[in-house]
């Protein structure tokens, strides 16, 4: 082996060099790519936690998301908490863990921020958080988002990212789809926009109410996104599904969504989208 | 009008240098954010939708797409739009009203694409669609034809309150081809034809089918011109109530 097909190996396979040169390295220093397994230095997913080579977007907590988009915010609905309608075994210590975890009291954050000049509803649901599953509390904080909207004539920005309705609330958990539903709906009627960005994962009833509801829907590159879970499609109907089956790359090409924008271009695209729809639109319906 | 004359505008409407619309509308707006997908089948490459900026004014663009390459054209069947397309389009059409974005449609297309898939599909069907929703379409719609705007397939983006056409293009019931195809069981008397439908834009002025016609400068150097007529016309929809601007809408198209 030439030097340079060494150096070749060793970059392709870094912990062949690590056991054959016997360095110590702290963990944590290589990350796998869930989506394409490529192993990469950890800095080199840089600042929006992206792998270099396919794009895919990392499953961050809520608030490194925000850091990502914006820095001036308004948090608002901080005092809504996770309750434990159906005394669910072991369910308020899940949720106590997931707390401390992502210094959030349930799964999503909202508030106000300002995103290139424009003032925004913006909402951003965290994966880290019992798989950002829709539950009473971010359900009622999801709702508040879009009825604040409506009365400040806010545009909504909102980030989905949710394994669906969650399980330990039962059926309240699917009035929250509904409930979303129908403030999602008043600030259509108020003429208001509003863009999703889906995001790694976006499925069940976030997929199956307000994440496809909006008036212009992205997605994240790689980004898993579908109604039933692979899983129980697979035992339910006893069929193995071809890889990919339900990625963001099928959503566009089956025309479910506007567009694939990878998280480095969605400041550009957002400064854009945002300015469009703060220009002067059609005022003749004012004369009624 | 002569055939020479004919010749003149057929070669205008179909020449290479409008089949990018894209590339117009790099130039036309300020802001421009692209949309895909009907949100229900799929995306057609011959229907472009997006929102754009145009100077202080925000409006939503439906424009037809024939490609540059070849593989771009065969994927829009040479800017033949399929149902998926009339449905991308609608979509764009019915988000628009409620955002009261007024509505921008830039034409040009020989007409729906004539395959078996699409009329599988209901390709009459989602014209039709189309007509009923833009007649009562809560928005100002203006529509203008850039090159060719044949048949069903162009009044599907043209139901506007206001139509316009540049010097060089043609509005007409179906392609000059198909017309001598049925006309004369033979559609290579295309020219022999498309003297016979008056294809010429101020007979279609004269007839009040169309409100203005465009000089082909506007496309190219005297870009500014066509903006500010846009600009102008937006600013006109302005002063119109709703109730005022449906009524108008249907009586533009009552009168023939």
């Amino acid at each position: 082996m030439s030097v340079n097909e060494q150096v070749r190996h060793f970059a392709q396979h870094p912990q062949a060099a690590l056991q054959k040169y016997h360095l110590s390295v702290p963990q944590g220093i290589f990350r796998i790519c869930p989506y394409c397994q490529q192993k990469y230095y950890f800095r080199s997913f840089g600042k929006y936690q992206v792998c270099p080579d396919c794009g895919y977007g990392l499953r961050v907590s809520a608030h490194q998301r925000l850091k990502m988009l914006t820095k001036k915010t308004v948090e608002w609905d901080t005092d809504l908490t996770t309750t434990d309608p159906l005394a669910f075994p072991n369910y308020l210590q899940k949720v106590q863990q997931a707390q401390a975890k992502t210094k959030l009291k349930d799964a999503v954050w909202t508030g106000q921020a300002r995103i290139a000049h424009h003032e925004v509803a913006l909402g951003i649901m965290d994966p880290t958080f019992i798989m950002g599953s829709l539950g009473t509390a971010n359900g009622e904080r999801l709702t508040r988002l879009f009825e604040k909207a409506t009365i400040q004539e806010l545009p909504v920005i909102l980030l989905c990212a949710s394994g669906g309705a969650r399980m330990q609330e039962g059926i309240l958990s699917l009035m929250q789809m509904a409930k979303i539903s129908q403030a999602v709906t008043q600030h259509r009627q108020a003429g208001l926009f509003y863009l999703s960005i889906l995001m790694d994962p976006t499925t069940g009833g976030v997929t199956a109410s307000f994440a496809t509801q909006a008036d212009v829907i992205w997605a994240e590159p790689h980004a898993l996104i579908g109604f039933a879970g692979q899983r129980v499609i697979e035992q339910t109907m006893n069929k193995a599904l071809p890889p990919d089956f339900q990625s963001a790359e099928k959503a566009y090409e089956r025309g479910f969504i506007d567009a694939i924008v990878p998280r480095p271009q969605q400041s550009v695209a957002l400064e854009q989208m945002l300015s469009i729809m703060a220009a002067t639109r059609w005022t003749g319906d004012c004369h009624e | 009008m002569s055939e020479e004359q004919v010749k003149q505008i057929m070669a205008g409407a179909r020449s290479e240098t409008k089949a990018d619309l894209r590339l117009l509308i790099a130039h036309l707006f300020d802001d421009w954010v692209e949309c895909h997908g009907d949100r229900v089948s799929g995306d057609d490459a011959a229907i472009i939708t997006g929102w754009a900026r145009l100077s202080n004014r925000a409006v939503a663009v439906i424009a037809t797409n024939k490609g540059q390459e070849l593989q771009e054209r065969l994927q829009t069947h040479f800017g033949s739009p399929t149902p998926t397309g009339y449905r991308k389009a609608l979509h764009m059409m019915q988000t628009a009203a409620n955002l009261k974005i007024p509505i921008l449609t830039l034409i040009n297309t020989p007409g729906a694409y004539p395959g078996a898939d699409a009329e599988k599909a209901g390709q009459g069907q989602t014209i039709a669609q189309n007509l009923s929703t833009m007649l009562q379409l809560p928005v100002p719609i203006l529509a203008i034809i850039i090159g060719e705007a044949g048949s069903g397939g162009a009044l599907a983006l043209a139901c506007a309150d206001r139509v316009w056409m540049f010097a060089q293009s043609m509005y007409t019931v179906l392609s000059p081809e198909g017309f001598a195809s049925i006309m004369y069981k033979d559609a290579h008397q295309a020219e022999k034809a498309a003297q016979l439908m008056h294809i010429e834009p101020h007979w279609l002025l004269e007839h009040q089918v169309v409100e203005a016609v465009l000089p082909e400068s506007w496309l190219k150097d005297d870009l500014q011109f066509f903006k500010s007529k846009i600009l102008q016309q937006l600013q006109e929809f302005d002063q119109l109530s709703l109730s005022n601007l449906l009524q108008q809408r249907q009586q533009r198209f009552r009168k023939f």
